[in-house]
């Protein structure tokens, strides 16, 4: 790109100062406008106080703390509904990918016709059915679910036993230890594979590493882990709820469930044209040489393949994230319902929150497509 | 001389002129509205509602909104457009209807919204009235024991719409009771209604009239009560744009001539009958004395339209919220002279 070229640069130095203009008319036009109607435009009111609470959050939440605060615990829903989709989704999505391509015709017919029926559905309406056909169909606390009487399925929500820590930190200091020892491991293999050929067993030992870490602290480094056991308590006549541990509220039971399951279809068939996308002469070299059908999968086909998988995919994980906005639709406390819903009627600030809420969704996105180009640098095969 | 004379001929012209304008200008400005002129020209008058909440603004199936929120509207279509069938309604949800005021989508909002404060001061909206005092109340089963908000215990959980005033004063109210409880905040009443009914929540609160409304759009009315106790003030009322202080007055004089209507006893039926009153008071209602339309730049028939093709205040409250069943009982909702708090400026 020679920048100095006149025929280039002009063009360009045109584009870039009419976008300017037209963003600042709109800007001028909105400030005008809004002048007249007598609506002032700040950030100031993110300190005031939001004076409502929140059904769900991860932090401290109460209504006496600020709209900033408000918004925290808004985003904290959305990244950990949009962190629990991802997972799920890839992990069904590569099984059910995988699952097509098998020789079995009852597996493969199955697979497709999962990816057919919820690929095809609009993601709202499979969200709809989760969440008050399935879910609501659950039972009143009185009648729960019992799951090894620790666990209680019910419509008020998923009661699981609350995890209580003491010196919590040493634990995840340990935990961070072992995953440093594991990458030294795998140095140290790869480095002698390459240089003698010998094999060294990473994943047993890396195994051994991450359980045995952990366990020392237990013994020698005063962290403990109680259980709190959710109970069932009468509150009236004919109500009832669980006291004690944590509730998994359905909303969010449902948009995870729905989220993952419409974009695992999409991972599926991505997954399936990165492998059909390895030259079949691969797999036929490498079955030459005598390696196993889950061999030639993990060594040959699977390295290759990501290359095709993982752009793709890395639109699907944006999309997961873009879609868990759909929780206004269910009262999943996420960043949209919160912020761009509770706090926009009470403040009447439309122009200043939905700039934020643009602005978080960007930058998540950014993050995440940042990650998986990493990522896919890192496990991509060096061409030489 | 002849130029002197042209110059002052030029200057006579110049001055005339001036006055002229000024004239129109001057004469004009004080009744003019812009959004007057938009609802003349476009031939209806764009009236904001709910999304159906029976008895305050609902549509039945073939489309035809009723209610004393869309009579409000009604009355605005009478008295500038001649005909009270000659609006346009917008369903908006509380998420949507402060901003499709201020934006111009619609000219009037009339959906059961609480005169609040920040609201009047901060967004550029204006209260022009109160059409329905309400206060906020709980829903709960009849079995479940619960009799008042008293018997409330810590880990309930309440079913709200959100974004709405109500929200705010569920936490109050639960906060200085020193009760936890759970939120859970729906955008669509019909959505909360479902999930106070499938049991998801233990109580369901809003307006009062709300709750008496949304109960007969669930499975089993029969099977829940409304709770004797009233914790908060919701004076509900039409809402306009800050800025046009004629269209303010002309949708706040609508409302002020129904509820003043009833208490001279004109109805739709005996209105035009009573044109040749002895009431002083009874004329200007009708229009045959004074000149107060002008003071808008209607006509002087504009509140007789009103009062016969919408009704006054009694009149509306009976066909949609007391004979429907949602609130056969007016409480405040009555004339100042019955024992009510409905005292309205005099029209004159």
């Amino acid at each position: 790109m020679n920048l100095k070229n006149p025929k280039i640069l002009i063009p360009q130095i045109i584009t870039v100062i009419s976008l300017i203009s037209v963003i600042a008319y709109f800007a001028f036009n909105a400030q005008v406008n809004m002048g007249n109607r007598g609506i002032s435009f700040g950030y100031g009111f993110l300190s005031q106080e939001a004076s409502f609470d929140i059904g769900f959050s991860l932090i401290d939440y109460d209504g006496s703390m600020s709209y900033a605060r408000a918004f925290l615990v808004g985003l904290l829903n959305t990244l950990l509904v949009s962190v629990i989709g991802i997972f799920f989704a890839t992990l069904i999505g590569v099984t059910v990918g995988i699952g097509r391509l098998s020789s079995n015709y009852l597996i493969a017919k199955t697979a497709e016709i999962y990816v057919e029926i919820f690929r095809n559905i609009p993601l709202l309406l499979q969200l709809f059915f989760w969440y008050y056909a399935a879910l609501r169909a659950l039972p009143l606390p009185e009648n729960a679910i019992n799951i090894f009487d620790v666990s209680y399925l019910t419509v008020k929500g998923w009661y699981v036993p609350k995890f209580i820590w003491t010196n919590f930190s040493v634990f995840l200091i340990s935990i961070l230890a072992s995953i440093i020892a594991i990458i030294f491991v795998v140095k140290y293999a790869k480095k002698k594979r390459e240089e003698i050929g010998q094999h060294v067993p990473t994943f047993s030992i890396s195994f051994g590493i991450l359980i045995l870490f952990p366990l020392i602290t237990f013994l020698v480094g005063g962290v403990t882990l109680n259980f709190q056991i959710p109970v069932l308590s009468q509150m009236t006549t004919t109500v009832f709820n669980f006291k004690g541990g944590v509730s998994i509220i359905p909303e969010l039971i449902s948009l995870a469930i729905a989220l993952s399951m419409y974009t695992a279809t999409f991972i599926a068939e991505n997954v399936r044209a990165g492998i059909l996308g390895v030259t079949k002469g691969q797999k036929e070299a490498a079955a030459s040489i005598g390696l196993t059908k889950s061999q030639i999968l993990k060594l040959v086909v699977m390295p290759q393949a990501l290359r095709i998988i993982i752009p793709p995919t890395t639109n699907q994980y944006l999309n997961l994230t873009k879609n868990s906005s759909l929780a206004a639709a269910i009262a999943y406390p996420d960043i949209v319902l919160v912020f761009a819903g509770t706090a926009l009627m009470q403040t009447g600030r439309a122009v200043e929150i939905i700039s934020i809420t643009m602005g978080t969704y960007l930058l998540i996105s950014l993050s995440i497509s940042m990650f998986m180009n990493w990522y896919n640098k890192s496990v991509a095969i060096k061409e030489k | 001389m002849i130029k002197s004379l042209k110059n002052m001929i030029l200057i006579g012209i110049a001055s005339l002129a001036l006055v002229a304008c000024s004239q129109q200008g001057g004469g004009g400005n004080s009744k003019k509205s812009k959004t007057l002129e938009n609802t003349k020209k476009a031939g209806f008058v764009k009236c904001g509602v709910s999304q159906g909440l029976p008895g305050f603004s609902n549509a039945d199936a073939s489309g035809n909104w009723t209610g004393i929120d869309v009579d409000v509207c009604r009355a605005v279509a009478a008295a500038v457009l001649g005909d009270a069938d000659k609006v346009k309604y917008t369903p908006l949800s509380a998420k949507e209807r402060f901003t499709a005021l201020t934006s111009g989508e619609i000219d009037i909002l009339s959906r059961n919204t609480t005169w609040t404060l920040s609201r009047d001061a901060d967004i550029g909206l204006t209260f022009v009235g109160v059409n329905f005092y309400d206060g906020q109340g709980f829903m709960v089963r009849k079995n479940s024991g619960i009799d008042s908000v008293k018997d409330f215990k810590s880990g309930i959980s309440a079913c709200t719409n959100t974004g709405t005033t109500t929200e705010l004063n569920m936490r109050d109210f639960f906060n200085s009771n020193n009760i936890s409880y759970e939120p859970i905040a729906f955008e669509k009443a019909d959505e909360v209604v479902q999930a106070y009914d499938a049991g998801r929540c233990d109580t369901y609160t809003t307006d009062k009239s709300g709750l008496a409304a949304q109960r007969t759009k669930m499975s089993n009315p029969d099977e829940h009560k409304v709770l004797p106790e009233t914790i908060s003030k919701e004076p509900l009322g039409p809402v306009v744009r800050q800025g046009d202080s004629v269209w303010e007055d002309i949708v706040r004089w609508s409302l002020n001539v129904m509820i003043e209507a009833e208490e001279y006893g004109v109805d739709s039926s005996n209105a035009s009958s009573l044109k040749d009153s002895e009431n002083p008071q009874i004329k200007r209602l009708v229009g045959t004395e004074g000149e107060l339309g002008a003071a808008f730049g209607l006509d002087n028939e504009w509140s007789l339209r009103i009062i016969e093709q919408v009704g006054n205040y009694g009149e509306i409250y009976e066909k949609h919220i007391a004979s429907t069943g949602i609130m056969p009982d007016r409480g405040p909702n009555e004339l100042w002279t019955k024992g009510g708090i409905l005292y309205v400026a005099p029209a004159r």
